[in-house]
């Protein structure tokens, strides 16, 4: 009779429920359809077929490229701001820091089309070869509050005393920066470097509306293969979306190392 | 002295520049050109009528604050039940449905689209209204979960107990003595839950019903196929409109939290 009775841990049942149907299921079937071809035959040709494109292995590259370039340009614009609001006194900081991630409430595709309409006033578009130049001003654009508020919040919490202390035993302000509050900061670089650089390789919306749909990243490639109505299109999709999958589980696991445990809400938390 | 005005300059300039693109939009809806560059000595209304009388923009928006609406209720229930049952679970099975539960998170939207599909294709209800709710579910339910389980490791577990005590039943004492304890997780869960549906395009897109829009696909249509200036002039008029919308929530929200923390 006990078994029966309602307990607070029975609430997890249909949560394993729905977990196992929505999100390990749909994983599965993604390995499913990457090892087999359009009959359901065993086959690796999706991933040799993929890998041996040199059309693939560009656009491979070229997602790397742009999302390595849009994270260190979020980097490096957005530290300095997360540094400097961290230091100013609680009450402008907190309204400074609404200003910078106010934009992410917005739509994020009305915010891009938001930016092309001024690039397009700026005359970016005139030439017709800046595609990649507005791809990357978009991302930085779309990204650079995402990248702001894991700063800030690392940045806010650090140790002053640290600092004081490292400057009364003689470092000048470079030096105590370089040693004291950058290495500090890492793990909030960190989350900023996952919660952008892997969007940033696979959101082509980002890439269609601004690049003119003249730049083709990982992500189109594989909404490229979903929409593509022939046979076995949506096995080599499924084949580069867990290559995907799985360069992603191995990031998780190096910057796992610079991150505590509960940074992983990092992407929500101090939105609302 | 010189370091506070280039700290102030600098500040200045990166707002500038997230503010340049939606503060261009607000100007030229008022103004009477239809397109971006061309300026018109007049002001006016005109593209917040064509706004209005574009129904397919305004069944779009319809369909996105629907989804948001639906879907986030759903996540809300699902994640605070999910977090409530795993925190209560051996540790073991706590940290397997933990990871499941991040999933979605870490993962590319594109895979968390396409592995969608795949289910819903296999489920047999692929671009249906319900694929498109159960899709966002997925998408926004983790940060219910990640929201609401800071909360009950917050909680004095002798409460619970203490209730079941004095003869409340379990799910008595679960309503009445968990769920307030919880509940500002809950809502900052459900913003969130909210907000993330409102914002997306890629998992929207492969599991919408083909003729459906929201206002992502619908602008990403716009924009994205064609040449250099695609605009769609009533688009501006709804930027603006959901620009001031933020701007009231977030400071109405502000002032709440605020008014809470003086109180105290």
């Amino acid at each position: 009779m006990r078994a029966l009775k309602f307990s607070r841990k029975h609430l997890g049942i249909p949560y394993a429920l729905f977990l196992l149907i929505f999100v390990i299921l749909p994983l599965l079937l993604i390995a499913y359809y990457a090892f087999t071809d359009s009959n359901g035959a065993f086959t690796l040709k999706n991933f040799t077929q993929f890998f041996k494109s040199p059309t693939n292995l560009t656009v491979l590259v070229r997602s790397f490229g742009i999302a390595f370039l849009s994270t260190v340009l979020c980097l490096l614009i957005g530290y300095p701001v997360a540094y400097i609001l961290a230091r100013s006194s609680m009450k402008k900081s907190s309204v400074l820091l609404l200003l910078f991630i106010l934009p992410m409430w917005i739509n994020f595709v009305l915010r891009t089309a938001a930016m092309k309409e001024l690039l397009y006033l700026l005359g970016a578009y005139k030439s017709g070869d800046m595609n990649y130049f507005n791809t990357i001003v978009g991302m930085v654009y779309d990204y650079l509050p995402v990248t702001i508020l894991p700063l800030y919040t690392v940045l806010s919490k650090l140790d002053k005393n640290l600092l004081e202390a490292s400057s009364d035993l003689g470092a000048k302000p470079l030096y105590t920066f370089i040693n004291t509050t950058l290495p500090l900061s890492m793990p909030g670089i960190a989350s900023a470097i996952t919660m952008v650089f892997l969007p940033t390789t696979t959101s082509y919306v980002i890439s269609d509306t601004l690049g003119n749909s003249k730049v083709t990243i990982i992500g189109k490639l594989i909404e490229n293969k979903f929409n593509s109505g022939t046979a076995g299109s949506w096995n080599a999709g499924s084949a580069i979306a867990l290559v995907l999958l799985l360069f992603i589980f191995a990031t998780m696991f190096i910057s796992g190392k610079f991150q505590n445990e509960d940074d992983s809400s990092a992407r929500g938390s101090g939105l609302w | 002295m010189v370091k506070k005005f280039i700290q102030r300059g600098y500040i200045f300039l990166v707002l500038a520049f997230l503010y340049a693109p939606i503060l261009l939009l607000v100007v030229y809806s008022f103004n009477a050109s239809k397109e971006i560059g061309t300026w018109s000595t007049e002001w006016n209304f005109s593209l917040y009528e064509m706004l209005f009388s574009n129904e397919k923009i305004l069944k779009a928006v319809y369909n996105t604050l629907i989804l948001a609406f639906v879907s986030a209720t759903i996540a809300t229930v699902l994640g605070t039940v999910g977090a409530i049952g795993t925190f209560y679970s051996k540790k073991k099975v706590q940290k397997l449905m933990g990871g499941a539960t991040q999933i979605p998170v870490i993962s590319a939207e594109i895979v968390t689209a396409l592995s969608l599909a795949m289910i819903f294709v296999f489920l047999g209800f692929y671009r249906t209204w319900a694929s498109l709710i159960i899709a966002h579910v997925v998408i926004c339910f983790p940060f219910v979960y990640l929201n609401v389980l800071p909360k009950l490791k917050q909680l004095n577990p002798n409460l619970y107990e203490a209730g079941l005590d004095l003869g409340a039943t379990p799910t008595k004492a679960l309503f009445s003595i968990i769920l307030p304890e919880i509940l500002p997780g809950v809502f900052s869960g459900f913003m969130l839950a909210v907000t993330m549906s409102l914002d997306d395009y890629i998992v929207t897109t492969f599991t919408k019903p083909t003729t459906l829009d929201t206002i992502s696909t619908y602008t990403y249509n716009a924009y994205a196929k064609g040449g250099a200036n695609t605009s769609v002039p009533a688009l501006r008029a709804l930027s603006t409109i959901i620009f001031v919308v933020v701007i009231s929530v977030v400071i109405i929200n502000n002032v709440r939290v605020n008014r809470k923390a003086n109180s105290r």
